[in-house]
């Protein structure tokens, strides 16, 4: 068994009456793929968001790299190198790709005067490098904005790229995507994960895609983590069936 | 055809109309520099309101600070205040010239670093709120900002200061600051193409474009945000420090915190030309002060009226501005289409 690089240990958190999260713990070991499944409102986004500092959490504890990061910042958190992307893809729409890819450089050793700093050709030539890994090199100069909603997905995964994380949490990267592009997709997250060294954290509802991908899988129901295991293991275990068809 | 690569022509041009202008038409020296004062006021606001989406109403409590702190360090430089308020009423010059240099520069450089000081803390308290907040809260400052000046009596409270009479032996007092202005608008654009360019620029327009995505990528939101209302700030008290000796007299509320005059129109200006461009702030300028000139004059007890109709019209015609409008209609002439370089090309260009 590899390293631990995220773990969530007992980690609950409730809106008011509603329990989002109840208790959960999971590991996510270094250079891994590891899914997190559910039926919607099973509280996944409410755990990535935990995670990276979105809201304070109840109860538990939240380490990346052995380090306590719950009572840590979003922007904070980002720069420890574990970065998140959104479900409703989020890039900066009226900026041209280049420069949307150029702003998402490392942040860790920005000093005070390198707010002012130019940009450097490596950090070009890295954005341009990314741009056509997604696929995106001919849109370059386009306006972000001006992108199709998958395409903006490609650009959102190429940004968190460019910042070098560590660990990535992808919410639902297929989402919203024409099939014969998921493929594609599909190729460049293991790509990412076994070129680039970065682990990945995935929130998928395509079960085709998360069992191609993933090593691991923990499935959440009602906020509780109701199974844990290896694609097929959770595939086939009755208790996530019921919970996807709603037998409980 | 690329705009972006014929602009040495453009800017020779510019630069040989600026320098022969004041002399070509001495009568409208003041003119033509409140026309620069504008450009300057236009593209400050323009770094936090246009390229950061933080529409700030406050900003002239910059170029208020910048007017205040220049008159008095002219005046408290070569003079105590009684001896002051007792000569400054008369005709006569009281200064130097290089006296009048000296005092000016330094009250300008002065202002300038007490309004950069002013954003930073400000900025601190303030810049955690977005959107509409923000607007009303700096709309609060710039009428606060105004109240405060007319309860102080050392810079003159409520009856105004006046600032040290311009030398004669410096000649025109219009061409002076012409030149000032025209010094300041000129160092204010390539300091900010320069910003624009790089981390600073990018920063502020992700900013803009989605704080929450910007903080989520690890990007300094806080520090770059209180950094661009800094910039901001320093170049609208350079104008200010230069506005306050050009008219002579400070008026707490008219002319210093002039909310409803320079407040109001230096957003204008920004929007009429084009929010978030480097050039609409500029052409916003021009065409603003030209139009605010002919309605003085043609239109005459109308030209209130007349100015409130063109901003209607601004905001509802022109929602993008002049620049915005023209991005959007010719985009491939800003490099924005799709390349598609062929692979020893790009190997080329490396």
């Amino acid at each position: 068994m590899s390293q631990t690089l995220l773990e969530v240990k007992g980690v609950s958190k409730a809106f008011g009456g509603v329990v989002a999260n109840h208790d959960i713990s999971l590991k996510v070991p270094a250079g891994s793929i590891t899914g997190l499944i559910g039926p919607n409102g099973s509280g996944k986004t409410t755990l990535f968001n935990s995670i990276v500092g979105y809201h304070p959490i109840d109860t538990g504890n939240i380490e990346f790299e052995g380090r306590e990061i719950s009572h840590m910042r979003v922007t904070e958190i980002a720069r420890t190198g574990m970065l998140r992307t959104f479900q409703q893809t989020r890039i900066y729409k009226k900026m041209t790709c280049v420069q949307n890819m150029l702003i998402s450089r490392p942040t860790r050793d920005e000093g005070m005067w390198s707010l002012f700093s130019a940009f450097r050709r490596e950090d070009t030539e890295r954005a341009e490098d990314l741009l056509e890994f997604v696929g995106l090199f001919s849109k370059r100069h386009l306006m972000a904005g001006d992108l199709s909603f998958g395409q903006q997905k490609l650009l959102e995964f190429a940004m968190a790229l460019m910042n070098g994380p560590k660990l990535l949490l992808l919410d639902e990267p297929t989402a919203g995507i024409n099939p014969t592009l998921i493929n594609g997709l599909i190729d460049r997250l293991k790509r990412a994960n076994a070129d680039l060294g970065i682990t990945l954290f995935v929130i998928e509802h395509n079960m085709r895609v998360i069992m191609n991908l993933a090593q691991h899988i923990y499935c959440l129901a009602h906020g509780e983590l109701l199974a844990e295991g290896s694609p097929d293991q959770v595939q086939n275990d009755q208790r996530v069936i019921d919970a996807y068809l709603g037998a409980h | 055809m690329n705009w972006t690569q014929q602009k040495t022509p453009v800017y020779l041009a510019i630069l040989v109309v600026s320098v022969v202008a004041p002399f070509l038409l001495p009568n409208y020296q003041n003119q033509l520099a409140m026309l620069w004062v504008m450009v300057i006021i236009a593209m400050s606001w323009d770094v936090i309101g246009g390229q950061m989406g933080y529409n700030s109403f406050g900003n002239v409590v910059f170029f208020g600070v910048g007017m205040y702190v220049t008159a008095v360090t002219q005046r408290d430089m070569f003079f105590d205040i009684a001896t002051y308020t007792e000569k400054a009423g008369g005709s006569e010059s009281l200064l130097s010239s290089f006296d009048f240099v000296m005092g000016f520069g330094v009250g300008a450089a002065l202002g300038a670093v007490a309004a950069v000081i002013l954003a930073a803390v400000l900025g601190s308290a303030i810049l955690g709120m977005r959107g509409h907040y923000f607007g009303i809260c700096t709309l609060g400052l710039g009428l606060a900002a105004g109240e405060i000046a007319n309860g102080i009596d050392y810079i003159g409270a409520g009856s105004g200061l006046v600032t040290p009479i311009f030398p004669d032996s410096l000649g025109s007092r219009g061409a002076f600051f012409y030149f000032y202005f025209f010094g300041v608008a000129v160092a204010a654009f390539f300091v900010l193409r320069w910003l624009y360019s790089n981390r600073f620029g990018l920063a502020i327009n992700a900013i803009r474009d989605d704080e929450d995505k910007a903080e989520a990528m690890g990007i300094r939101t806080t520090r770059y945000k209180t950094m661009a209302w800094c910039v901001s700030g320093f170049f609208t008290a350079l104008a200010g420090a230069g506005v306050g000796n050009l008219i002579g007299f400070i008026d707490p509320i008219d002319v210093a915190f002039a909310g409803p005059t320079f407040g109001v129109w230096m957003v204008l200006m920004a929007i009429l030309g084009g929010k978030g461009t480097l050039w609409g702030p500029v052409i916003g300028a021009v065409i603003f002060h030209i139009m605010q000139e002919v309605f003085w004059t043609y239109l005459l007890g109308w030209q209130r009226v007349a100015l409130g109709a063109l901003i209607v019209v601004i905001v509802v015609f022109f929602p993008q501005g002049i620049m915005g409008w023209i991005k959007a209609k010719w985009p491939e002439r800003f490099g924005h289409k799709v390349e598609d370089a062929p692979a020893e090309a790009k190997e080329a260009a490396r």
